[in-house]
Protein backbone atom coordinates (compact mmCIF):
# COMPACT_ATOMS: atom_id res chain seq x y z
CA UNK A 1 0.00 0.00 0.00
CA UNK A 2 1.04 3.50 -0.70
CA UNK A 3 0.93 6.24 1.97
CA UNK A 4 -0.54 9.36 1.88
CA UNK A 5 2.46 12.02 1.82
CA UNK A 6 1.38 14.46 3.97
CA UNK A 7 3.88 16.91 2.99
CA UNK A 8 2.09 17.38 -0.61
CA UNK A 9 -0.98 16.56 0.12
CA UNK A 10 -2.38 19.41 -1.93
CA UNK A 11 -1.05 17.85 -4.71
CA UNK A 12 -2.64 14.86 -4.45
CA UNK A 13 -5.76 16.53 -3.74
CA UNK A 14 -9.08 16.02 -5.81
CA UNK A 15 -11.74 18.54 -4.56
CA UNK A 16 -14.71 16.32 -6.33
CA UNK A 17 -13.72 13.80 -4.46
CA UNK A 18 -15.81 14.23 -0.83
CA UNK A 19 -19.02 15.68 -3.28
CA UNK A 20 -19.13 12.30 -5.61
CA UNK A 21 -19.22 10.48 -2.36
CA UNK A 22 -21.52 12.64 -0.22
CA UNK A 23 -24.00 12.64 -3.27
CA UNK A 24 -23.20 8.39 -3.89
CA UNK A 25 -23.98 7.63 0.01
CA UNK A 26 -26.34 9.83 0.67
CA UNK A 27 -23.93 10.68 4.17
CA UNK A 28 -22.50 14.29 5.19
CA UNK A 29 -19.12 13.71 5.35
CA UNK A 30 -17.98 16.52 6.03
CA UNK A 31 -19.65 16.50 9.37
CA UNK A 32 -17.24 14.41 10.81
CA UNK A 33 -14.91 15.94 13.27
CA UNK A 34 -12.43 13.08 14.06
CA UNK A 35 -13.76 12.57 17.51
CA UNK A 36 -12.72 8.90 16.62
CA UNK A 37 -15.65 6.86 17.85
CA UNK A 38 -15.75 4.92 14.70
CA UNK A 39 -12.33 3.73 14.59
CA UNK A 40 -12.75 2.63 18.68
CA UNK A 41 -15.71 0.54 17.58
CA UNK A 42 -14.63 -1.08 15.08
CA UNK A 43 -13.06 -4.50 15.35
CA UNK A 44 -11.51 -4.64 12.57
CA UNK A 45 -8.95 -1.75 13.07
CA UNK A 46 -5.94 -4.10 13.33
CA UNK A 47 -6.32 -5.39 10.03
CA UNK A 48 -6.52 -1.88 8.15
CA UNK A 49 -4.24 0.18 6.98
CA UNK A 50 -5.71 3.64 7.80
CA UNK A 51 -8.12 3.01 10.68
CA UNK A 52 -11.86 4.29 9.65
CA UNK A 53 -11.48 7.83 11.38
CA UNK A 54 -8.65 8.35 8.85
CA UNK A 55 -10.27 7.13 6.31
CA UNK A 56 -13.47 9.81 6.97
CA UNK A 57 -10.50 12.60 6.78
CA UNK A 58 -8.73 11.23 3.76
CA UNK A 59 -12.22 12.07 2.02
CA UNK A 60 -12.19 15.55 3.60
CA UNK A 61 -8.90 16.08 1.95
CA UNK A 62 -10.04 14.36 -1.08
CA UNK A 63 -7.42 12.28 -1.27
CA UNK A 64 -9.12 9.61 -4.03
CA UNK A 65 -6.39 7.67 -4.70
CA UNK A 66 -5.37 6.61 -0.98
CA UNK A 67 -9.03 6.18 -0.08
CA UNK A 68 -10.27 3.79 -3.04
CA UNK A 69 -6.66 1.73 -2.95
CA UNK A 70 -7.23 0.99 0.88
CA UNK A 71 -7.29 -2.34 2.15
CA UNK A 72 -9.59 -0.96 5.25
CA UNK A 73 -12.69 -0.48 2.69
CA UNK A 74 -12.30 -3.44 1.44
CA UNK A 75 -12.13 -5.77 4.89
CA UNK A 76 -14.99 -3.28 7.02
CA UNK A 77 -17.51 -5.81 7.55
CA UNK A 78 -20.57 -3.98 7.46
CA UNK A 79 -21.21 -4.18 10.79
CA UNK A 80 -22.30 -1.22 12.12
CA UNK A 81 -20.80 -0.48 14.99
CA UNK A 82 -19.25 2.86 12.90
CA UNK A 83 -22.74 3.73 12.46
CA UNK A 84 -24.30 3.03 15.61
CA UNK A 85 -22.03 5.43 17.32
CA UNK A 86 -21.48 8.42 15.19
CA UNK A 87 -21.82 11.45 17.10
CA UNK A 88 -23.24 13.51 14.29
CA UNK A 89 -24.90 10.50 12.97
CA UNK A 90 -23.32 9.72 9.99
CA UNK A 91 -23.95 6.38 8.52
CA UNK A 92 -20.04 5.48 8.47
CA UNK A 93 -20.64 1.96 7.51
CA UNK A 94 -22.68 3.16 4.39
CA UNK A 95 -19.65 5.13 3.36
CA UNK A 96 -17.22 2.80 3.37
CA UNK A 97 -19.88 0.55 1.71
CA UNK A 98 -19.81 3.76 -1.59
CA UNK A 99 -16.41 3.36 -1.63
CA UNK A 100 -16.05 -0.18 -2.17
CA UNK A 101 -18.94 0.43 -5.28
CA UNK A 102 -16.76 3.97 -6.15
CA UNK A 103 -13.40 1.11 -6.15
CA UNK A 104 -15.02 -1.39 -8.45
CA UNK A 105 -16.49 0.62 -10.53
CA UNK A 106 -12.52 2.32 -10.84
CA UNK A 107 -10.69 -0.61 -10.85
CA UNK A 108 -8.61 0.07 -7.49
CA UNK A 109 -10.01 -2.90 -5.44
CA UNK A 110 -7.12 -3.59 -3.10
CA UNK A 111 -8.30 -7.00 -2.22
CA UNK A 112 -8.77 -9.53 -5.60
CA UNK A 113 -9.69 -12.87 -3.64
CA UNK A 114 -12.26 -10.73 -1.59
CA UNK A 115 -13.80 -9.63 -4.82
CA UNK A 116 -12.90 -12.99 -6.72
CA UNK A 117 -15.38 -14.47 -3.94
CA UNK A 118 -17.89 -11.80 -4.23
CA UNK A 119 -17.87 -12.00 -7.95
CA UNK A 120 -18.23 -16.03 -8.11
CA UNK A 121 -21.29 -15.24 -5.39
CA UNK A 122 -23.10 -12.81 -7.76
CA UNK A 123 -22.34 -15.52 -10.28
CA UNK A 124 -24.11 -18.30 -8.74
CA UNK A 125 -26.92 -16.25 -7.88
CA UNK A 126 -27.29 -14.82 -11.60
CA UNK A 127 -27.14 -18.75 -13.05
CA UNK A 128 -29.04 -20.21 -10.18
CA UNK A 129 -31.02 -17.52 -8.91
CA UNK A 130 -29.57 -18.97 -5.61
CA UNK A 131 -26.67 -19.32 -3.95
CA UNK A 132 -25.14 -23.02 -4.40
CA UNK A 133 -22.63 -22.81 -1.41
CA UNK A 134 -20.63 -26.07 -2.13
CA UNK A 135 -20.11 -25.23 -5.75
CA UNK A 136 -19.19 -21.90 -4.87
CA UNK A 137 -16.32 -22.83 -2.92
CA UNK A 138 -14.25 -24.61 -5.13
CA UNK A 139 -14.32 -22.22 -8.02
CA UNK A 140 -13.47 -20.09 -5.06
CA UNK A 141 -10.40 -22.12 -3.86
CA UNK A 142 -9.07 -22.02 -7.53
CA UNK A 143 -9.49 -18.15 -8.12
CA UNK A 144 -8.04 -17.33 -5.12
CA UNK A 145 -5.22 -19.71 -5.44
CA UNK A 146 -6.37 -21.35 -2.11
CA UNK A 147 -6.93 -24.92 -3.06
CA UNK A 148 -7.55 -26.01 0.50
CA UNK A 149 -9.75 -23.38 1.75
CA UNK A 150 -12.20 -25.08 4.60
CA UNK A 151 -11.05 -28.69 3.45
CA UNK A 152 -11.21 -29.43 6.91
CA UNK A 153 -14.67 -28.94 7.08
CA UNK A 154 -15.90 -31.57 4.48
CA UNK A 155 -16.12 -34.68 6.13
CA UNK A 156 -17.64 -33.60 9.18
CA UNK A 157 -20.41 -31.70 6.57
CA UNK A 158 -20.93 -34.51 4.55
CA UNK A 159 -21.42 -36.66 8.13
CA UNK A 160 -23.87 -34.38 9.09
CA UNK A 161 -25.41 -34.54 5.47
CA UNK A 162 -24.90 -30.61 5.25
CA UNK A 163 -23.31 -30.59 1.82
CA UNK A 164 -25.73 -30.46 -0.85
CA UNK A 165 -24.37 -31.48 -4.21
CA UNK A 166 -27.30 -30.29 -6.72
CA UNK A 167 -28.25 -26.32 -7.08
CA UNK A 168 -31.62 -25.45 -6.24
CA UNK A 169 -32.72 -23.45 -8.70
CA UNK A 170 -35.07 -20.25 -9.22
CA UNK A 171 -37.82 -21.37 -11.86
CA UNK A 172 -37.95 -17.76 -13.15
CA UNK A 173 -33.90 -17.87 -13.79
CA UNK A 174 -34.44 -15.71 -16.61
CA UNK A 175 -35.85 -12.92 -14.76
CA UNK A 176 -32.82 -12.84 -12.59
CA UNK A 177 -30.59 -12.78 -15.23
CA UNK A 178 -32.44 -9.96 -16.41
CA UNK A 179 -31.79 -7.78 -12.99
CA UNK A 180 -28.20 -8.31 -13.50
CA UNK A 181 -28.31 -7.17 -16.95
CA UNK A 182 -30.65 -4.20 -16.80
CA UNK A 183 -28.21 -3.33 -13.93
CA UNK A 184 -24.84 -3.50 -15.46
CA UNK A 185 -26.32 -1.50 -18.46
CA UNK A 186 -27.57 1.63 -16.83
CA UNK A 187 -23.81 1.23 -14.12
CA UNK A 188 -22.07 2.23 -17.09
CA UNK A 189 -24.19 4.42 -18.91
CA UNK A 190 -23.31 8.04 -19.61
CA UNK A 191 -20.34 8.64 -18.17
CA UNK A 192 -19.27 5.04 -17.75
CA UNK A 193 -18.93 5.53 -13.92
CA UNK A 194 -21.72 6.02 -12.58
CA UNK A 195 -25.81 5.78 -12.79
CA UNK A 196 -27.36 9.37 -13.87
CA UNK A 197 -29.83 9.52 -11.60
CA UNK A 198 -27.43 8.82 -8.79
CA UNK A 199 -25.60 11.96 -9.83
CA UNK A 200 -28.47 14.11 -9.94
CA UNK A 201 -29.99 13.23 -6.25
CA UNK A 202 -29.38 15.88 -3.32
CA UNK A 203 -27.27 14.90 -0.08
CA UNK A 204 -29.60 16.46 2.92
CA UNK A 205 -26.85 19.00 3.81
CA UNK B 1 -54.19 -18.09 12.43
CA UNK B 2 -51.67 -15.12 11.31
CA UNK B 3 -50.19 -15.51 8.35
CA UNK B 4 -46.92 -14.22 7.28
CA UNK B 5 -44.77 -14.85 3.97
CA UNK B 6 -41.99 -16.93 5.01
CA UNK B 7 -38.42 -15.71 3.19
CA UNK B 8 -35.80 -18.36 4.28
CA UNK B 9 -33.10 -17.27 2.17
CA UNK B 10 -30.33 -19.93 0.69
CA UNK B 11 -28.29 -20.91 4.38
CA UNK B 12 -31.52 -21.99 5.40
CA UNK B 13 -31.47 -25.08 2.23
CA UNK B 14 -27.88 -25.69 2.76
CA UNK B 15 -25.84 -25.30 5.91
CA UNK B 16 -28.72 -23.82 8.31
CA UNK B 17 -31.31 -26.06 7.32
CA UNK B 18 -32.00 -27.05 11.18
CA UNK B 19 -33.01 -23.36 10.98
CA UNK B 20 -35.25 -24.06 8.96
CA UNK B 21 -37.10 -26.75 10.09
CA UNK B 22 -37.30 -25.44 13.77
CA UNK B 23 -38.22 -22.09 12.70
CA UNK B 24 -41.26 -23.83 11.10
CA UNK B 25 -42.17 -26.14 13.96
CA UNK B 26 -42.08 -23.30 16.48
CA UNK B 27 -43.84 -21.03 14.61
CA UNK B 28 -46.60 -23.81 13.68
CA UNK B 29 -47.27 -24.64 17.67
CA UNK B 30 -47.35 -20.39 17.87
CA UNK B 31 -50.30 -20.26 15.38
CA UNK B 32 -48.20 -18.61 12.96
CA UNK B 33 -49.07 -19.54 9.44
CA UNK B 34 -45.61 -19.14 7.68
CA UNK B 35 -45.88 -19.03 3.65
CA UNK B 36 -43.13 -20.13 2.00
CA UNK B 37 -42.68 -16.93 -0.75
CA UNK B 38 -43.16 -19.07 -4.19
CA UNK B 39 -39.89 -19.39 -6.60
CA UNK B 40 -37.64 -17.14 -4.01
CA UNK B 41 -34.91 -15.76 -4.99
CA UNK B 42 -31.22 -15.03 -3.59
CA UNK B 43 -31.55 -11.63 -2.12
CA UNK B 44 -27.51 -10.98 -3.08
CA UNK B 45 -26.41 -10.25 0.21
CA UNK B 46 -22.67 -8.42 0.75
CA UNK B 47 -21.63 -9.13 -2.79
CA UNK B 48 -24.59 -7.65 -4.02
CA UNK B 49 -24.59 -4.52 -2.29
CA UNK B 50 -21.04 -3.50 -2.86
CA UNK B 51 -21.74 -3.60 -6.11
CA UNK B 52 -24.71 -1.87 -6.91
CA UNK B 53 -27.52 -1.04 -4.47
CA UNK B 54 -30.20 -1.21 -6.96
CA UNK B 55 -28.83 -4.83 -7.84
CA UNK B 56 -29.36 -5.91 -3.97
CA UNK B 57 -32.90 -3.75 -3.59
CA UNK B 58 -33.68 -5.65 -7.01
CA UNK B 59 -32.91 -9.46 -5.80
CA UNK B 60 -34.97 -8.80 -2.35
CA UNK B 61 -37.24 -6.34 -4.00
CA UNK B 62 -38.47 -9.53 -6.26
CA UNK B 63 -39.23 -11.18 -3.41
CA UNK B 64 -41.23 -8.71 -1.44
CA UNK B 65 -43.40 -8.38 -4.92
CA UNK B 66 -44.01 -12.30 -4.70
CA UNK B 67 -45.19 -11.91 -1.31
CA UNK B 68 -47.19 -8.68 -1.76
CA UNK B 69 -49.04 -10.25 -4.78
CA UNK B 70 -49.64 -13.47 -2.43
CA UNK B 71 -51.48 -10.66 -0.01
CA UNK B 72 -48.93 -10.81 2.79
CA UNK B 73 -48.21 -7.28 4.32
CA UNK B 74 -45.54 -8.91 7.01
CA UNK B 75 -42.31 -11.06 5.65
CA UNK B 76 -40.51 -12.91 8.35
CA UNK B 77 -36.84 -13.50 7.11
CA UNK B 78 -34.40 -15.69 9.85
CA UNK B 79 -31.72 -14.35 8.25
CA UNK B 80 -30.28 -11.15 9.62
CA UNK B 81 -28.71 -10.15 6.47
CA UNK B 82 -31.53 -11.50 4.27
CA UNK B 83 -33.31 -8.95 6.33
CA UNK B 84 -31.08 -6.03 5.74
CA UNK B 85 -31.38 -6.55 2.21
CA UNK B 86 -35.29 -6.72 2.19
CA UNK B 87 -35.28 -3.23 4.27
CA UNK B 88 -32.98 -1.92 1.37
CA UNK B 89 -35.56 -2.71 -1.00
CA UNK B 90 -37.92 -1.12 0.63
CA UNK B 91 -36.05 1.99 1.31
CA UNK B 92 -34.95 2.21 -2.45
CA UNK B 93 -38.81 1.91 -3.41
CA UNK B 94 -39.52 4.81 -1.52
CA UNK B 95 -36.48 6.87 -2.86
CA UNK B 96 -37.75 9.16 -5.52
CA UNK B 97 -35.35 8.85 -7.32
CA UNK B 98 -35.09 5.22 -7.21
CA UNK B 99 -38.53 3.77 -7.40
CA UNK B 100 -38.98 3.88 -10.93
CA UNK B 101 -36.00 2.04 -11.72
CA UNK B 102 -36.80 -0.77 -8.73
CA UNK B 103 -40.80 -0.58 -9.88
CA UNK B 104 -39.50 -1.54 -13.34
CA UNK B 105 -36.93 -4.39 -12.37
CA UNK B 106 -39.11 -6.27 -9.78
CA UNK B 107 -42.77 -4.98 -11.41
CA UNK B 108 -44.25 -3.32 -8.82
CA UNK B 109 -43.97 -1.32 -5.55
CA UNK B 110 -43.67 -2.77 -2.16
CA UNK B 111 -45.20 -0.28 -0.15
CA UNK B 112 -46.71 -1.27 3.27
CA UNK B 113 -45.06 -4.35 3.68
CA UNK B 114 -43.61 -5.31 7.45
CA UNK B 115 -40.35 -7.12 7.42
CA UNK B 116 -38.93 -8.72 11.09
CA UNK B 117 -37.03 -11.05 11.84
CA UNK B 118 -37.47 -14.86 13.50
CA UNK B 119 -36.72 -12.84 16.86
CA UNK B 120 -38.69 -10.14 16.65
CA UNK B 121 -42.01 -12.03 15.39
CA UNK B 122 -41.59 -14.62 18.04
CA UNK B 123 -41.08 -11.59 20.88
CA UNK B 124 -43.57 -9.63 19.47
CA UNK B 125 -45.77 -11.74 18.36
CA UNK B 126 -45.76 -14.54 20.89
CA UNK B 127 -43.42 -13.08 23.88
CA UNK B 128 -42.10 -13.85 26.74
CA UNK B 129 -45.15 -14.60 29.28
CA UNK B 130 -47.08 -16.73 26.43
CA UNK B 131 -43.86 -18.76 25.62
CA UNK B 132 -43.66 -18.85 30.00
CA UNK B 133 -46.86 -20.79 29.61
CA UNK B 134 -46.03 -23.31 27.36
CA UNK B 135 -43.17 -24.88 28.33
CA UNK B 136 -43.10 -28.60 28.52
CA UNK B 137 -39.16 -28.65 29.31
CA UNK B 138 -38.12 -25.99 31.59
CA UNK B 139 -34.41 -25.35 31.04
CA UNK B 140 -33.85 -24.77 34.83
CA UNK B 141 -30.71 -25.09 36.14
CA UNK B 142 -28.94 -24.36 32.62
CA UNK B 143 -27.08 -21.16 31.58
CA UNK B 144 -27.51 -19.41 28.10
CA UNK B 145 -25.51 -17.10 26.56
CA UNK B 146 -27.69 -14.77 24.06
CA UNK B 147 -25.67 -13.43 21.14
CA UNK B 148 -27.52 -11.38 18.48
CA UNK B 149 -24.73 -10.41 16.33
CA UNK B 150 -24.35 -7.13 14.30
CA UNK B 151 -27.19 -7.04 12.04
CA UNK B 152 -30.39 -8.34 14.04
CA UNK B 153 -30.69 -4.90 16.08
CA UNK B 154 -28.54 -2.75 13.42
CA UNK B 155 -28.50 -0.17 11.94
CA UNK B 156 -31.25 1.22 14.14
CA UNK B 157 -32.90 3.09 11.99
CA UNK B 158 -33.36 0.05 9.86
CA UNK B 159 -34.07 -2.28 12.17
CA UNK B 160 -36.65 -0.52 14.04
CA UNK B 161 -36.16 -3.39 16.86
CA UNK B 162 -34.98 -3.38 20.01
CA UNK B 163 -31.97 -1.75 21.18
CA UNK B 164 -28.75 -1.16 19.07
CA UNK B 165 -26.15 -1.24 21.67
CA UNK B 166 -27.77 -3.21 23.90
CA UNK B 167 -30.63 -5.60 22.91
CA UNK B 168 -32.38 -7.52 25.41
CA UNK B 169 -35.32 -9.37 23.35
CA UNK B 170 -33.78 -12.43 23.37
CA UNK B 171 -32.39 -12.57 26.67
CA UNK B 172 -36.20 -12.25 27.79
CA UNK B 173 -37.54 -15.14 25.79
CA UNK B 174 -34.35 -17.56 26.71
CA UNK B 175 -35.50 -16.67 30.04
CA UNK B 176 -39.09 -17.47 29.71
CA UNK B 177 -37.67 -21.21 29.23
CA UNK B 178 -36.48 -21.37 32.97
CA UNK B 179 -32.70 -21.22 31.85
CA UNK B 180 -29.98 -18.51 33.67
CA UNK B 181 -28.86 -15.57 31.25
CA UNK B 182 -26.35 -13.83 32.15
CA UNK B 183 -25.48 -10.07 30.84
CA UNK B 184 -23.41 -10.66 27.86
CA UNK B 185 -20.83 -7.82 27.57
CA UNK B 186 -20.41 -9.06 23.41
CA UNK B 187 -24.13 -9.69 22.51
CA UNK B 188 -23.66 -7.50 19.15
CA UNK B 189 -19.73 -8.05 18.71
CA UNK B 190 -18.67 -8.69 15.07
CA UNK B 191 -18.48 -12.84 14.62
CA UNK B 192 -16.19 -12.24 11.37
CA UNK B 193 -18.95 -12.31 8.92
CA UNK B 194 -18.20 -13.68 6.24
CA UNK B 195 -14.76 -13.59 6.15
CA UNK B 196 -14.50 -17.24 7.63
CA UNK B 197 -13.72 -18.42 3.57
CA UNK B 198 -11.24 -15.41 2.84
CA UNK B 199 -9.73 -14.07 6.27
CA UNK B 200 -9.87 -17.23 8.15
CA UNK B 201 -7.81 -15.57 11.35
CA UNK B 202 -10.55 -13.00 11.23
CA UNK B 203 -13.05 -15.29 12.55
CA UNK B 204 -10.66 -17.12 14.69
CA UNK B 205 -9.79 -13.45 16.40
CA UNK B 206 -13.44 -12.36 16.53
CA UNK B 207 -15.48 -15.58 17.19
CA UNK B 208 -13.18 -16.41 19.62
CA UNK B 209 -13.25 -13.69 21.32
CA UNK B 210 -16.96 -14.00 21.58
CA UNK B 211 -17.05 -17.99 22.56
CA UNK B 212 -13.97 -17.24 25.38
CA UNK B 213 -16.87 -14.71 26.93
CA UNK B 214 -19.62 -16.94 26.75
CA UNK B 215 -16.79 -19.74 28.19
CA UNK B 216 -16.32 -17.05 31.43
CA UNK B 217 -19.48 -16.19 31.92
CA UNK B 218 -20.05 -19.91 32.59
CA UNK B 219 -22.48 -20.11 29.53
CA UNK B 220 -23.07 -24.27 28.16
CA UNK B 221 -24.24 -22.79 25.24
CA UNK B 222 -24.28 -19.79 23.06
CA UNK B 223 -27.69 -18.93 20.99
CA UNK B 224 -27.66 -17.36 17.87
CA UNK B 225 -30.51 -16.37 15.56
CA UNK B 226 -28.23 -15.72 12.87
CA UNK B 227 -26.95 -18.50 10.26
CA UNK B 228 -23.73 -16.95 9.67
CA UNK B 229 -23.02 -16.20 13.12
CA UNK B 230 -23.92 -20.28 13.85
CA UNK B 231 -21.37 -21.38 11.11
CA UNK B 232 -18.80 -19.53 12.49
CA UNK B 233 -19.02 -20.23 15.96
CA UNK B 234 -20.15 -23.70 15.57
CA UNK B 235 -18.93 -25.04 12.03
CA UNK B 236 -15.29 -23.05 12.53
CA UNK B 237 -14.81 -23.60 16.22
CA UNK B 238 -12.18 -26.25 15.33
CA UNK B 239 -10.40 -23.77 13.33
CA UNK B 240 -10.85 -21.02 16.20
CA UNK B 241 -9.30 -23.57 18.35
CA UNK B 242 -6.50 -24.52 16.01
CA UNK B 243 -6.24 -20.70 15.76
CA UNK B 244 -5.92 -19.68 19.65
CA UNK B 245 -4.33 -22.61 20.81
CA UNK B 246 -8.04 -23.16 23.18
CA UNK B 247 -9.97 -25.52 23.74
CA UNK B 248 -13.30 -24.72 23.38
CA UNK B 249 -16.31 -26.74 23.22
CA UNK B 250 -19.61 -24.50 23.37
CA UNK B 251 -22.53 -25.27 21.24
CA UNK B 252 -24.27 -23.46 19.38
CA UNK B 253 -27.88 -23.93 18.54
CA UNK B 254 -30.44 -21.49 17.00
CA UNK B 255 -33.14 -19.60 19.22
CA UNK B 256 -35.86 -21.62 17.19
CA UNK B 257 -34.00 -25.17 18.57
CA UNK B 258 -33.70 -24.17 22.11
CA UNK B 259 -37.07 -23.08 21.76
CA UNK B 260 -38.65 -25.90 20.60
CA UNK B 261 -36.91 -28.19 23.00
CA UNK B 262 -38.23 -25.98 25.89
CA UNK B 263 -41.86 -26.80 24.11
CA UNK B 264 -40.66 -30.52 24.71
CA UNK B 265 -39.83 -31.33 20.91
CA UNK B 266 -38.29 -33.90 19.99
CA UNK B 267 -34.40 -33.11 19.27
CA UNK B 268 -34.30 -35.12 16.40
CA UNK B 269 -36.85 -32.90 15.06
CA UNK B 270 -35.40 -29.56 15.67
CA UNK B 271 -32.09 -30.97 14.31
CA UNK B 272 -29.78 -30.95 17.04
CA UNK B 273 -27.83 -33.67 15.66
CA UNK B 274 -26.95 -31.20 12.69
CA UNK B 275 -24.64 -28.87 15.05
CA UNK B 276 -21.35 -29.92 15.00
CA UNK B 277 -20.49 -29.21 18.28
CA UNK B 278 -23.17 -31.32 20.23
CA UNK B 279 -25.44 -29.93 22.50
CA UNK B 280 -26.85 -32.61 24.47
CA UNK B 281 -25.57 -30.91 27.62
CA UNK B 282 -29.00 -29.44 27.00
CA UNK B 283 -30.77 -32.40 27.23
CA UNK B 284 -30.23 -32.82 31.15
CA UNK B 285 -32.84 -32.15 33.14
CA UNK B 286 -31.83 -30.19 35.80
CA UNK B 287 -35.53 -28.98 37.62
CA UNK B 288 -35.30 -31.64 40.25
CA UNK B 289 -31.49 -30.54 41.22
CA UNK B 290 -32.87 -27.20 41.74
CA UNK B 291 -35.48 -27.91 43.97
CA UNK B 292 -33.11 -30.19 45.60
CA UNK B 293 -31.09 -27.37 45.96
CA UNK B 294 -33.68 -24.89 47.01
CA UNK B 295 -34.88 -27.02 50.05
CA UNK B 296 -31.20 -27.11 50.99
CA UNK B 297 -30.99 -23.86 51.10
Amino acid sequence: MERTNTLSIQQSRDSEFIREVEEESGQSVSKCYQCGNCMASCVYTFAYDYPVTQIMRLIQLGQRDSVLKSDAIWLCANCQACTTRCPNNIDVAQVMETLRIMSRKEHTVSQPDIQAFYDEFLRSVKTFGRVFETGLLPVYNFRAKKPFTDLDLAPRLLKKGKLTFFPAMVKKRQKIAEIFEVVKRDRFSKDGKTRPEAHSAKTDS
Amino acid sequence: MKRVAYYKGCSLEGLAAEYDRSTRLVCEAFGIELVEIPDWNCCGSTPAHSYDPLLSAALAGRNLAIAADQGCEMVMSPCPGCLKSLKGAQETCEDPKLRKPFVDLVGRDVDGMKTVSLLQLLYEEVGPEALQKAVRRPLTGHTLIPYYGCLLTRPAQKAKFDDPENPVSLDRLLEATGAAVPDFPYKTECCGATYGVTRNDFVGRLSGRILDMAERLGGEAIVVACPLCQQNLDMRQDQINKYRSSAFHLPVPYISQVLGLALGMSPKMLGLDKLCVSPDILLEDRTQDREAQGSAG
